[in-house]
């Protein structure tokens, strides 16, 4: 499977012969489990186990909480009590899922950016960072929907809400929005369709998580200094990697034990923290909350979605030069989506050959700002639609896509990239000392 | 025999057209009723048409009722409210972001005067006292809150739009007037929506 040269499984009883010549599957999984990897590897490359360990705990805790709960607008609210005050450990299953939702999205955005930093995203690995990016976007429906299932207020009207962002697309905009929510509003047949999606798509993922894997798997993983394993022999590249069990499953186990520390801190004792107190009000199409918040997760891209009203010239260009047919609101849209596309743009976007973030002194900079840029955006997508924040969520917005399409490719051609070293064997040893062949390796 | 060796239209192609033609057919009328099934049902169509009994809105006051779903505000103006959206009227409809009615009873051209947002008044009472519109913000679809907002009218607390008194928009990021909704009145207290 890996283009890294490495033992594979040979089968040795007569038994394991006789399955490997029918369905090589034990095979599969031992070249899956024993893969070569960089023995640079970094702290940053533990979150893969962390959101591997998050959907699965999302899927368990889901599976059971869909034993009690009911998708019916008369039903949905007083279930989700039932659950937290009659059903045996209910509320721990919930609090649970509910911020293990937050614990995903945690996990994924420090993924996103170690990608991004480290250059994980360029060739040859734009395949596994576009099946990535599917999975984001998959995550963000999933935990949308999961969202609107407890049918409190917050439920409703941010379902009102993100659904009514079909509704801009022009034309065919009403009659989409209508048949995403099955009636002129969001009601039991939004909520009835939301439950099944919600239900299916954490299998979709799971079956892109495995088609990610597969896909690094093949390429190899990156590492912090950007430079490829050495793959000439089997001898070569042992100099460079180690076998991912047992040294990263370890590593990667006890930093997910740290994380589920934290974890557990916030589900045992502070279990609303990240929620909105609103939910926990009836849904009422008649009455909208003072003031509608997304999910921690959504903050940056509804910050993007709110920034560009109608007074923004950019806006008003595009209205202009398409007849009227993008308005704010369309364009507001488009920015969201847009924002997300140019994540996933980026291995054409770059221009520079120096894959890792560590060598490239302008690109450093440029990509810290990127993160002060994404908790601002997180920070202004919570607050109130007035200014100051209307400018600052423009200002944001508008360095969010800078990066993106004048940075990347401007970078690749001005910048003076650092000496890289040789090899990844090099970049350890002037970590961590020369090893000796058979000395316990460091991290 | 192989299929390469049919350099001409043969009857093969012709079957294989036939047949893939066919596959495709099959395909769509498989999935048609998987993608229709999640258009609105009988029973969420039926409620397309109800009556409003507005007899005990006093001026001054706001009767929000739920139709299609969404809530529709039925606004019963007093003198001095009607004098006022007549002042905001003066300003013109092209000083406006929308300068469209979006009056379902009128044309889908009528200019978004005062006079084109108002319900015709039953007998007794001043031109322009019942105002009835969608109470769905047309940004993002919020409900805006009534006697809010810097024209007096209605104000969108989600994305910070302003509506005046006759429900247009003048300010924050909403494209367009608050909708009127086909409505009708079939004696002098009932109002029919839809």
């Amino acid at each position: 499977m890996s283009g890294i040269p490495h033992d594979h499984y040979e089968p040795k009883t007569n038994g394991e012969k006789w399955l490997n010549s029918r369905l090589p599957i034990v095979g599969l999984l031992y070249d899956t489990l024993m893969i070569p990897t960089p023995k640079n590897l970094n702290w940053w490359w533990i979150w893969g186990i962390v959101l591997a360990f998050c959907l699965a705990l999302q899927i368990v805790t889901g599976i059971v909480l869909v034993m009690h709960y009911t998708p019916h607008v008369d039903l949905a609210f007083a279930s989700i009590e039932h659950i937290m005050r009659n059903v045996n450990g209910g509320y721990m299953l919930r609090y649970l899922h509910m911020n293990g939702a937050s614990l995903f999205f945690v996990a994924v955005y420090i993924h996103i950016f170690r990608g991004l930093f480290y250059g994980s995203y360029k060739a040859p690995r734009e395949i596994t960072w576009i099946i990535g990016m599917l999975i984001y976007l998959m995550m963000m429906g999933t935990a949308f929907m999961g969202y609107v299932l407890p049918w409190g207020q917050m439920s409703f009207w941010g379902a009102t809400v993100i659904t009514g962002l079909f509704g801009a697309i022009p034309f065919v905009g009403d009659a989409i929005q209508t048949w995403l929510l099955g009636g002129p509003a969001v009601d039991n047949a939004t909520l009835n369709r939301f439950f099944s999606l919600h239900y299916l798509l954490p299998f979709v993922i799971a079956a892109l998580v495995i088609v990610h894997i597969w896909a690094f798997h093949t390429t190899g993983n990156n590492n912090p200094t950007g430079v490829e394993v050495r793959r000439g022999s089997k001898a070569e590249a042992e100099k460079d990697t180690l076998p991912f069990w047992p040294y990263f499953v370890i590593k990667d186990l006890f930093a997910l034990a740290v994380i589920l520390v934290v974890f557990w801190a916030i589900v045992g004792f502070m279990p609303n923290y990240l929620g909105h107190p609103d939910n926990y009000i009836e849904a009422n199409p008649l009455v909208t909350p003072a003031h509608i918040v997304p999910e921690w997760y959504f903050l940056p891209f509804y910050a993007i979605l709110r920034a560009f009203t109608g007074e923004v010239w950019v806006v008003q260009f595009a209205s202009f030069i398409t007849g009227g047919i993008v308005d704010a609101k369309f364009f507001g849209v488009i920015a969201m989506f847009g924002a997300i596309l140019a994540m996933a743009l980026a291995p054409w976007l770059d221009t520079s050959s120096v894959r890792s973030g560590k060598y490239r002194p302008m690109f450093k900079w440029w990509f810290y700002l990127l993160i002060i840029d994404f908790f601002a955006l997180m920070w202004l997508g919570a607050m109130p639609a007035e200014e100051p924040y209307a400018t600052f969520s423009l200002i944001a917005s508008a360095y969010w896509f800078a990066y993106f399409f004048v940075i990347l490719p401007i970078l690749g051609v001005i910048e003076k990239p650092e000496a890289q070293p040789e090899t990844i064997e090099e970049d350890f040893n002037a970590h961590y000392g020369k090893a000796d062949a058979d000395a316990t390796p460091a991290e | 025999m192989s299929h390469a060796e049919d350099h001409e239209g043969t009857r093969r192609d012709f079957l294989y057209y036939v047949a893939g033609g066919a596959g495709v057919v099959a395909t769509g009328a498989a999935v048609w009723p998987l993608v229709n099934q999640m258009n609105p049902s009988a029973d969420v169509q039926a409620l397309s048409s109800i009556r409003v009994d507005v007899s005990g809105v006093e001026p001054g006051t706001q009767l929000t009722v739920k139709w299609l779903g969404k809530p529709v505000f039925i606004r019963h103006r007093t003198g001095a409210e009607i004098q006022e959206a007549q002042e905001q009227d003066a300003e013109g409809v092209d000083a406006l972001p929308d300068p469209l009615a979006r009056n379902f009873n009128l044309n889908a051209d009528a200019p978004a005067t005062d006079a084109n947002r108002v319900m015709p008044s039953p007998e007794g009472e001043a031109p322009g006292a019942w105002i009835v519109q969608m109470g769905v913000c047309t940004h993002l679809g919020c409900v805006p809150l009534g006697d809010a907002g810097d024209f007096g009218g209605w104000f969108c607390p989600c994305h910070g739009s302003h509506y005046d008194l006759a429900g247009r928009i003048r300010k924050g990021p909403a494209p367009e007037n608050l909708p009127v909704p086909p409505a009708e009145w079939t004696d002098a207290s009932t109002i029919k929506l839809g």
